[in-house]
């Protein structure tokens, strides 16, 4: 799960680490409230969506005024940014993050995540702040130090000198910054984040350590020890249907195409979409049905399907293992009386008592279910009914 | 011969009372593995499907001499339970609970290793040897008994690949489902050694699935170390480009852990690339033929 700059910032304070001050708003009006309490005479509006690349897409912008905090907001509420992370669709900003505008010396990036292969979080960090990170692990790898940390030993301070002497910190910057690490090291663990990612980190004029920018995501198998943390979920971030099918234990992802696909497993689903692509069609979705394909689940996923006018065809490709065949092939029976389903429907299922499935689909000789015998015969014969040529 | 388990492996369960514990103990109990008892706290001393239950692993490994424990404990208390049998002394945890925090796992496992524990999972199928010794969740008929080694992150994509290769007159050696968790126990770099050294297995099937780096790592082990045929399939193909926050993970792998990335790096390294995931079960057929 991921969170939106403002509350990972709100985390960052309650462990120490420097941010600058700041409060979120949702009318401008409000955002004008925000800005004269934290006064000053430099602020900067931050449109909170969960995604990053805001600043280049304009959704990062100083103000000078309080007139001016305020214009800025109205514009940004209700707009749709789309940046390098959104995808081409966007994302309508629905709330604004007002903040106290720092005095920026220097800018670094810092970041932990972990290493799959080292099996440790990892802390990283690079002179070349607030640019795209990705570019510079791509072009200049030299400018980034990594420092893996031994969960059983915990960061200790020559982790934090390796980082502080890669980034050329002099020594009395060096005490700042170790502290700075050492609060984020224990962000990240004491609340089992998946990600934090800091670009940029500034050096103020001052020589003082703040985080300007602030992403996080979380374990979702963690969530449960962290009702603070898991009533930070913003289901404006999420897509409606996404919400819907997850509430029946099915993971559906919306895409482009007009093949819908029904699956259980999520590498299987994968390799559905592989197929169909490979035999000439798009998928239109994502879905894992998981282990449980009942004839509620089932009917659930047909309903999820077809709520997407672009579906033409659907692939039940279902592995019957445990869940024997022919009991799926009753529930896909019963799913079709309680959904109408006025596309063809390919299912193919295999595995143990696969035969019998096969003959109940048969004899119920409903017109708009078409067995297959195999993969790709399932996906032949969908990709071909998409096209309207079966 | 077989790789890890075979019929003469004996095994408990921790979790054995509860309802997973109970149906899949039985289910594997059928299909032939020796289970020999079950931990579960406060219930040593009761029968469970006919074998004895122990307050602790260590209770359980003095009376049974088991050396694999199959894990279906809560997600909750998953990393104990691992640490646990780990502390015991026990060879091979095979976790087969879903939805472990990473953290928690990240600990279980480094001190598994410490302890000289293999460990398989989190979040998958387990472990078959075809005919033999069932560990775990899957449909034990589907795995008949022939020369072909499978590897797999995915569960269902391993019934499908065993499916094919049984369809092509073939069979199998023994079946790892590793899951695709974070943090995973005995994954492609492990077993693929251990695939070349049995003398039953000819050819390799190995699952992967887009994210990470596992697939790239099995790669160069493959152009270094492995002679038999690997035959590998890449999930994730079509997988839409994510929507994502940050870039922290992508910098770490040095990759962006893409389907194609890891399709061209074990094209490379000599593997049988499959694009369709209808083609695995001929290509195993075809790569055996080619080599002998
Ligand atoms: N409080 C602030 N005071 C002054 N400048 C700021 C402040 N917050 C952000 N900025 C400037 O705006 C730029 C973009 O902001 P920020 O990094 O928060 O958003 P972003 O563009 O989404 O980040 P990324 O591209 O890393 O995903 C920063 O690099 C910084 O130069
Ligand atoms: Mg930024």
């Amino acid at each position: 799960m991921n969170i939106h700059e403002y509350q990972a910032k709100e985390i960052f304070r309650k462990y120490g680490v420097p941010t600058p001050r700041g409060g979120v708003a949702f009318s401008g009006p409000e955002a004008r409230r925000v800005a004269e309490e934290l006064g000053g005479n430099l602020w900067v509006v931050k449109a909170q969506i969960h995604a990053g690349g805001r600043g280049k897409a304009g959704g990062v912008k100083l103000a000078k005024t309080l007139d001016e905090v305020e214009k800025i907001a109205e514009e940004m509420l209700g707009m749709t940014l789309v940046t390098h992370q959104t995808g081409p669709e966007g994302k309508v900003v629905k709330k604004v993050y007002i903040e106290e505008g720092a005095d920026i010396k220097e800018e670094y990036y810092l970041g932990m995540v972990l290493d799959r292969a080292l099996e440790m979080p990892v802390m990283m960090a690079s002179t070349e702040g607030g640019m795209e990170i990705e570019e510079v692990a791509a072009k200049t790898p030299e400018k980034i130090v990594k420092v893996a940390i031994d969960p059983t030993i915990g960061f200790q301070p020559f982790h934090a000198r390796k980082l502080a002497f890669g980034l050329g910190l002099g020594k009395d910057e060096q005490k700042e910054f170790i502290k700075f690490a050492n609060a984020l090291y224990k962000v990240y663990m004491d609340n089992d984040a998946e990600m934090i990612e800091i670009n940029p980190l500034i050096k103020t004029g001052e020589g003082k350590f703040l985080a300007l920018d602030a992403k996080m995501g979380f374990d979702d198998n963690a969530l449960y020890r962290h009702p603070d943390i898991a009533d930070m979920r913003d289901l404006d971030e999420e897509e409606p249907t996404e919400i819907e099918a997850k509430k029946y234990g099915l993971s559906y992802i919306k895409l482009d195409g007009n093949v819908g696909c029904m699956v259980n497993g999520a590498g299987l689903a994968m390799a559905t979409m592989d197929i169909i692509k490979h035999e000439g069609g798009e998928p239109a979705n994502f879905l894992d049905v998981g282990g449980g394909a009942n004839p509620d689940t089932v009917a659930k996923g047909f309903e999820i399907i077809l709520s997407d006018p672009n579906v033409k065809s659907i692939f039940v490709n279902i592995f019957g293992g445990i869940v024997r065949c022919d009991r799926i092939a009753n529930g896909i029976l019963q799913a079709t009386e309680k959904v109408e389903v006025n596309v063809p429907v390919i299912v193919r299922l295999d595995g143990t008592n696969a035969e019998e499935a096969a003959e109940i689909l048969r004899n119920a000789n409903i017109k708009n279910i078409i067995p297959a015998t195999d993969l790709k015969d399932g996906a032949q014969k969908a990709v071909k009914a998409a096209k309207g040529e079966l | 011969m077989s790789i890890l388990v075979n019929k003469d492996t004996k095994v408990i369960v921790q979790g054995f009372t509860g309802k997973e514990g109970t149906f899949h103990s039985e289910q594997c109990m059928a299909y032939g593995t020796q289970i020999v008892g079950g931990v579960t706290p406060n219930k040593g001393g009761m029968t469970h499907l006919g074998k004895p239950v122990f307050n602790t692993v260590e209770d359980a490994l003095k009376a049974t001499g088991a050396t694999v424990s199959m894990i279906f404990v809560p997600p909750a208390f998953v990393a104990d339970a691992v640490m646990e049998a780990a502390d015991a002394g026990i060879e091979l945890a095979v976790i087969i609970t879903e939805g472990a925090p990473v953290r928690d796992m990240m600990y279980a496992k480094h001190y598994a290793t410490k302890k000289g524990m293999k460990t398989i999972g989190p979040n998958c199928p387990g472990i078959i040897t075809a005919e033999e010794c069932k560990i775990g969740i899957m449909p034990g008929h589907i795995f008949k008994k022939g020369n072909v080694g499978l590897i797999s992150k995915s569960g269902t994509l391993t019934y499908e690949a065993s499916n094919q290769v049984v369809k092509e007159g073939l069979g199998i050696t023994t079946a790892v489902g590793i899951g695709g968790d974070p943090i995973i126990g005995l994954s492609y770099k492990e077993l693929l050694p251990m695939f070349e050294a049995d003398p039953e297995t000819e050819a390799i099937v190995m699952i992967g699935e887009i994210g990470g780096d596992l697939e790239i790592q099995a790669a160069k082990l493959i152009k270094e170390k492995i002679t038999k045929p690997v035959i590998a399939f890449i999930a994730g193909q079509t997988a839409p480009k994510g929507k994502r926050m940050g870039h922290a993970g992508a910098i770490i792998s040095g990759s962006k852990g893409t389907a194609a990335e890891k399709m061209a790096a074990l094209k490379e390294a000599g593997a049988y690339v499959v694009e369709s995931p209808a083609d695995i079960g001929a290509t195993v057929a075809k790569a055996l033929k080619e080599r002998k």
